[in-house]
């Protein structure tokens, strides 16, 4: 491709200014942008790709700033006054931004917040920019455009959310287009769809696409062109398929290498049924109040049994709505639930609180969110060994402090963590934390719910090492809730896929993933192993 | 999330060690405005708790010779002032002054009469404030002049006197002590119902939750100013009363406010993992909720504490709050407001006080909410 540079980027340093002293983010990269070409940029969190864009759209922090050179044909964009910006950004270079719930403002129509960038680059009427808008819906493919253009953000999926930002960003026909994690917020599904939108779009107007990204899937499939960066560095460039084939670098290698892989063996056929969930029904109560009754109830999880055996690991398939957490934490008993579940031999369908508090011991929860699900107040220490106090409140301080200790190596932290808070953890540690905190109590099930979804893969991959040789070590047996298939297919023996709090199909894992009878299956895996 | 593959053990590469409330502390530090509101506040609680000690006048001594003087930086009486006074002694003494000299705190007098002068007539000198231990050093004249020697009291009053003629500089400081405390013990009083209150109606949720906010809401609608007539009226006046009783409004806000928080962070992952572990609510609550609210909640607290001593000055103002002699700024603001024609000092030293207190909480308030931004944690 020897089209020409409309993005030139040279030496561009991004820093921020922190009570520790300057930090850089990104430490004087290069990148050119041809026109029409897909470049992606690829890197963990902390690498700098986003920022780099944001410095460029002079959309930084208060604290950071961006020195370098950025010119878009010629034109410097670097240090330019906000008032000439605007007449660059908007509408020669716009950006989709990764949270679609929340990139849209809730108080105006989609309509209008569509005409907006139109009517300030353009001048005229919202009227006019009103039929431009119901066009460019018509064009990201939301069905009904001429109604629904004068729905408000909340009346939409977050597929429909993601495609309106998209129509604001082509609002002004722009040269180049910058993609911020457009999909990763959505489910696989709806994920292939948009990245088709965007490829037919792009085709359409000849646009040039930044798409910034930690998933290697969709580079493949999507860019013509890759840059990888790390710790604000760029590392490799080059076209996609040379990357993908040949990488130069270690770090591009390891990237490629960090998919995870590994299958696990099914428990042998004897092994007890250590929890056992039989017609499982969740309902929640919508609407009600205090003196009237709920109006209507919302059944989560409908019908579900399963048997979990001794050192066996069951994954929960399904896209974001499905009912998984919530059956994962109606087995816990943590939400009402009817049904039986039974616990090695006990059955515990109608146990109260305080009748599970003895059992809580055995049955742990990792989180998704490492970064919520530790208390930002509490030390490392008093997190991890908050469990002791429930369960073992004889233990001696000293005696905790030791559990602790041997928690931590065993999830592989330093000791020295235990005096530390959680918020100068990165979110790989903070999960080793989480489930330092869950192992500590020695139990025999653990619900995973999502623990790798907001890790960097290569992280995951650690975490699922982490977590299999856990299992291994103490003959765990694990619930793993996942929507991401390869990190399924890599962790457990048994698959469970869901929707609508129903189950779909179920089987070996290898079963499911090779010959998936039912057609939602199907359309899964094509989402997940083509985008 | 940069972790190295092969370096799982790695720490973060930070040298120390920081809790977020050192980072607050930290963040707190640089906010100039309300580091001086700091300092200011630290120097106001000096002067009104420390500074009794320094002054020999008690807020309740009563100078009946110098009734609303203003204030001045000379001490009084001032000289010519002590030749009247000396001259009207003298008169009533029935004896001509003939000489009269004050050094330092000491004076000398000679007095003449036509008749031998009676010793005891040295009575008639201490009797006035302004002189003191008056002894008679020579008598000449066949005892009809006498030499007289004595202390000249001589008092500052630096923030002049009030219509009783008690220093205004020493009712300042008792002002100060009381509103101090009355904002603080009712703030504490607020924080302490308020924090529990609401973080257990917001973490319980469902019926129990209805009940207590609705009972707070009962409790809202009650007037103010009745709630606090119907207890004097029963109790009786007092100075635990005031606490109590605006403890017992002001924690009506507290605890919608931490309701609110604990209505977010009950959805909070940490919570849940609590839950897992088998805590009790209660346990929960106290370990996990309320430490987590403590942000906005100091926050709130800076701006409950001037609004305390606002409303301790309001009932003062109506005659309900602390009782004479004791006083508070806002009482003496509100006698002050009634001389304002008279003695204007009487309402512009107090009031200096009150407004540069409320400035400094609200500036340290300021700090202390831009300092606990959660928003990079």
């Amino acid at each position: 491709m020897a089209a020409e540079s409309i993005l030139t980027v040279r030496n561009m340093k991004v820093s921020f200014d922190t009570p520790d002293g300057t930090v850089e983010a990104v430490k004087g990269i290069d990148l050119d942008v041809k026109s029409g070409e897909t470049l992606a940029i690829v890197g963990e969190s902390g690498s700098g790709k986003s920022q780099t864009m944001m410095g460029i759209m002079g959309l930084l922090a208060k604290n950071g700033r961006a020195t370098g050179s950025a010119s878009y044909r010629g034109k410097e964009l670097i240090g330019l006054p906000m008032k000439e910006l605007n007449t660059v950004r908007g509408a020669k270079i716009t950006m989709i931004f990764q949270e679609p719930m929340t990139s849209l403002d809730p108080l105006y129509t989609i309509g209008r917040q569509i005409a907006e960038p139109i009517v300030y680059h353009r001048g005229g009427s919202f009227a006019e920019a009103k039929a431009r808008a119901l066009e460019l819906l018509e064009l990201v493919g939301i069905p009904e455009p001429a109604r629904r253009i004068n729905s408000y953000p909340h009346e939409l999926s977050g597929g429909q959310r993601q495609r309106v930002m998209i129509a604001m960003a082509l609002a002004n026909e722009p040269d180049i287009l910058i993609a911020d994690e457009p999909t990763t917020a959505l489910d696989v599904t709806i994920q292939a769809q948009i990245l088709d939108l965007l490829k037919s779009l792009q085709q359409k107007f000849g646009m040039a696409v930044v798409l910034i990204t930690h998933d290697l899937g969709i580079v493949r499939h999507f860019a013509s062109r890759v840059a990888v960066m790390r710790r604000g560095e760029v590392v490799e460039t080059g076209a996609t398929a040379d990357i993908f084939e040949r990488p130069q670098a270690d770090y591009t290698r390891m990237l490629l290498a960090a998919e995870p892989s590994g299958r696990k063996a099914s428990p042998p056929d004897n092994a007890p049924i250590i929890l056992e969930g039989r017609n499982v029904c969740v309902d929640y109560r919508t609407g009600g109040g205090l003196f009237k009754s709920a109006s209507g109830t919302f059944r989560a999880v409908d019908d579900i049994t399963l048997r979990l055996k001794q050192g066996q690991t069951i994954g929960i398939v399904g896209e974001s709505g499905s009912g998984k957490s919530t059956l994962g934490r109606a087995l816990l008993k943590l939400l009402p639930a009817s049904g039986h579940i039974r616990f090695e031999k006990t059955d515990i369908s109608d146990f109260g609180r305080s009748a599970m508090r003895p059992l809580r011991q055995e049955m742990q929860l990792v989180f998704q969110d490492p970064y919520g699900s530790l208390s930002p107040r509490q030390t490392v220490g008093e997190i991890i060994t908050e469990g002791l106090y429930v369960h073992e409140p004889q233990l001696s301080r000293a005696e905790r402090d030791r559990r602790a200790v041997e928690a931590l190596k065993e999830v592989g932290l330093d000791p020295a963590a235990r005096n530390r808070y959680p918020h100068e953890f990165s979110g790989g540690q903070r999960q080793r934390i989480a489930i330092a905190r869950a192992m500590i109590l020695k139990p025999k099930v653990v619900i995973l719910d999502e623990p790798t979804s907001a890790l960097d893969r290569s992280v995951q991959g650690q975490v699922i090492d982490l977590l299999r040789g856990l299992q291994k070590s103490h003959d765990l047996s694990y619930i793993f809730i996942s929507h991401d298939l390869s990190v399924i297919k890599a962790m457990s023996d048994y698959v469970i896929v869901m929707k609508n709090g129903k189950i779909v199909e179920e089987g070996e894992t290898d079963a499911i993933f090779d010959a998936p009878k039912q057609a939602y299956t199907q359309t899964l895996m094509n989402a997940a192993f083509t985008a | 999330m940069t972790d190295m593959v092969n370096a799982p053990l790695a720490l973060p590469p930070e040298t120390k060690s920081r809790s977020l409330f050192q980072l607050a502390a930290m963040r707190f530090r640089r906010n100039r405005a309300a580091m001086a509101g700091c300092v200011v506040l630290v120097l106001i609680a000096l002067f009104s708790f420390l500074g009794p000690l320094f002054i020999s006048h008690k807020y309740d001594q009563v100078f009946p010779s110098y009734v609303s003087v203003p204030p001045s930086l000379e001490a009084r009486p001032d000289a010519g002032s002590l030749q009247e006074a000396m001259e009207g002694v003298a008169g009533r003494a029935r004896v001509t002054l003939k000489e009269f000299a004050v050094e330092g705190q000491t004076f000398t007098a000679t007095v003449t009469s036509d008749q031998p002068i009676d010793p005891r007539t040295t009575r008639y000198f201490d009797r006035a404030n302004e002189f003191d231990a008056t002894t008679v050093v020579a008598t000449e004249d066949d005892g009809k002049t006498l030499k007289l020697q004595g202390n000249v009291s001589r008092e500052y009053f630096f923030f002049g006197t009030d219509s009783n003629g008690r220093d205004m500089l020493a009712r300042v400081m008792l002002g100060g002590q009381i509103s101090i405390a009355v904002g603080l013990l009712a703030s504490i009083v607020s924080l302490g119902i308020g924090v529990v209150y609401g973080a257990t109606s917001g973490y319980i949720g469902g019926r129990v939750d209805n009940v207590m906010m609705r009972f707070v809401e009962i409790l809202y609608s009650l007037p103010f100013v009745f709630l606090v007539v119907v207890l004097v009226v029963f109790f009786g006046r007092s100075f635990i009363l005031i606490f109590l009783v605006i403890g017992a409004v002001e924690w009506l806000d507290m605890a919608r406010i931490v309701r609110g928080q604990t209505l977010a962070l009950k959805r909070r992952e940490f919570v849940g993992a609590a839950q897992a572990l088998g805590l009790t609510d209660w346990q929960i609550i106290r370990r996990h909720i309320i430490p987590n609210t403590i942000g906005p909640v100091v926050v709130f607290v800076t701006v409950v504490v001037p609004k305390v001593i606002l409303l301790e000055s309001f009932l003062s103002f109506l005659g309900l709050g602390v009782q004479a002699p004791l006083t508070s700024w806002g009482a003496l603001i509100s006698e002050g407001a009634n001389n304002i024609q008279s003695a204007p000092w009487l309402l512009i030293f107090p009031a200096i006080f009150f407004v540069v207190t409320l400035f400094s909480l609200n500036f340290a308030g300021d700090g202390l909410r831009d300092a606990l931004d959660p928003k990079d944690r």
